[in-house]
């Protein structure tokens, strides 16, 4: 897999070595245990011009994602007279990390657009819209390893907010090893100086797979360990996707003018 | 859910019935639906759209009727007799049509005519755009909250299955009658909307005079 600059692999001017990844109590850096995820918060219908839109902040990331469609497919060359092409642009800000990422299209992001767009496309009912065009993008504005699978989260909310037909959502979560030992859900310092990585896209309702990558060395058990591991946290994933749909609507039949909690964040922050 | 039909907004698998959008589950002795909350619109036969001019060719126009598929209009589906290449003398690029949906093939192929009662090209008036699963609920069971609006604010209205409505009268009514369209957009989900935007009327008229 490619990296962002912020979160090279390479040992960049002193990696500490003596890092402890995890404690003689089986603790990690964040105080989390093997199979603890990070704090996920997902909220839906957050961008106004979007057809349907999530933001998502899964422990440091921050990922929105906007859907727009389906709508005429350009350029016309790209379109499939049968079905509905589902295309997604992920893309890093370039403040998302600590270095600043070169801005625009790289190695890293094609790659990551594609593999959504393909996890994407074996949930959404493409023959229902021949010809045209279902747009996801993808937005992180603060990364801390799992962007992929945050901005996976997020899109397929997104794709429910703006009503495209789907089989089911997707839910997303990583799995890895680091010091020896197999966890969920890695933080940066997990994935930078740990041993392998296993991102994982997940379809709840029918158990498939639409989503798997592996960076590293594992054993077969070591494999099959990290993917039930990931397979449960996507579950856990999939009730907080719902959750947030759900939410956007009791809302506003409720008050329509509930401030956010994003904003009330902002002002306490001032 | 036994034998019961899946209706749109539905789907089938290992005989089980699933929702295939987020909207709200409608139960009938018959069949299962659900009504999306949001989506784009997709033509349906026989659907009454606004459109608006996007281009001109010899012997069509393209209609944009806010769907994901144009929707070309051909000379012999206009009311008047249209000379090969002398469609602009009709109708240019940004007039506003009302029509229907004469056919949707296949593969999304767009039909749309003008020759039917009461269809025309629309002249003054304002052009919104509410969400099309709202629409619904913005014509009324039985067109009774459309008929409301026209009576309440005296204006002529056309409400397109596209989400496009068409609000023509004096401006202080156009604006009462586009706020109460917002207001159901709004509201579209809770309980006794008519209610509420009868009382919303009613007071702003007072407020007016």
């Amino acid at each position: 897999m490619n990296r962002a600059p912020g979160e090279e692999r390479e040992n960049m001017g002193g990696t500490p070595t003596d890092l402890k990844l995890i404690d003689e109590n089986g603790r990690r850096l964040d105080g989390r245990l093997a199979d603890d995820m990070r704090p996920l918060k997902i909220e839906a219908g957050v961008l106004s011009r979007a057809d349907g839109s999530a933001y998502v902040e899964w422990g440091l990331n921050k990922v929105m994602a906007a859907v727009y469609g389906p709508r005429e497919c350009h350029p016309r060359h790209l379109q499939n007279p049968e079905r509905a092409l589902v295309q997604c642009h992920y893309n890093m800000a370039s403040f998302s990390v600590d270095d600043r990422k070169r801005p625009g299209p790289d190695r890293r992001s094609h790659e990551i657009s594609k593999i959504i767009s393909e996890a994407l496309t074996n949930v959404v009912f493409t023959e229902y819209f021949p010809r045209t065009s279902i747009d996801v993008y993808i937005e992180v504005l603060q990364a801390n390893a799992g962007t992929r699978c945050a901005g996976l989260t997020a899109a397929s909310v997104a794709l429910a907010d703006a009503g495209v037909p789907m089989r089911d959502l997707v839910a997303s979560c990583a799995a890895g090893k680091a010091a020896n030992t197999m966890v969920v859900d890695l933080a940066k310092e997990e994935d930078n100086f740990g041993q392998a990585d296993i991102p994982l896209g997940y379809v709840p309702r029918t158990g498939e797979i639409v989503l798997l990558q592996m960076d590293g060395d594992l054993t077969y058990d070591e494999f099959d360990k990290g993917l039930n591991m990931a397979v449960n946290a996507c579950k856990k994933v999939y009730e907080i996707q719902r959750d947030a749909l759900k939410r956007r609507y009791a809302a506003r039949s409720v008050d329509a003018e509930m401030a956010a909690p994003v904003a009330g964040a902002v002002k306490e922050g001032m | 859910m036994g034998n019961k039909r899946a209706g749109p907004g539905t789907f089938v698998e290992d005989g089980k019935i699933f929702a295939a959008q987020l909207g709200i589950k409608n139960v009938r002795p018959d069949g299962v639906s659900v009504v999306p909350l949001s989506g784009q619109y997709i033509p349906l036969r026989g659907d009454l759209v606004v459109g608006k001019i996007v281009d001109i060719g010899p012997s069509n126009w393209l209609v944009d009727i806010n769907s994901p598929y144009p929707a070309p209009l051909h000379v012999n589906e206009v009311p008047w007799r249209v000379e090969f290449g002398e469609t602009s003398k009709f109708m240019s690029v940004g007039d506003v049509v009302l029509l229907t949906v004469v056919d949707v093939s296949e593969t999304k192929r767009i039909t749309v005519s003008m020759q039917d009662h009461g269809l025309r090209k629309l002249t003054g008036g304002m052009v919104i755009e509410v969400s099309p699963s709202k629409v619904p609920r913005v014509i009324g069971r039985n067109g009774s909250m459309i008929q409301m609006l026209k009576n309440e604010t005296g204006c002529r209205i056309y409400v397109g299955q596209n989400g496009r409505i068409w609000i023509d009268g004096d401006l202080d009514n156009i604006v009462k009658a586009i706020q109460a369209v917002k207001m159901i957009e709004e509201e579209a989900h809770g309980l006794g909307l008519t209610e509420k935007v009868k009382k919303f009327l009613e007071q702003s008229s007072r407020r007016g005079a």
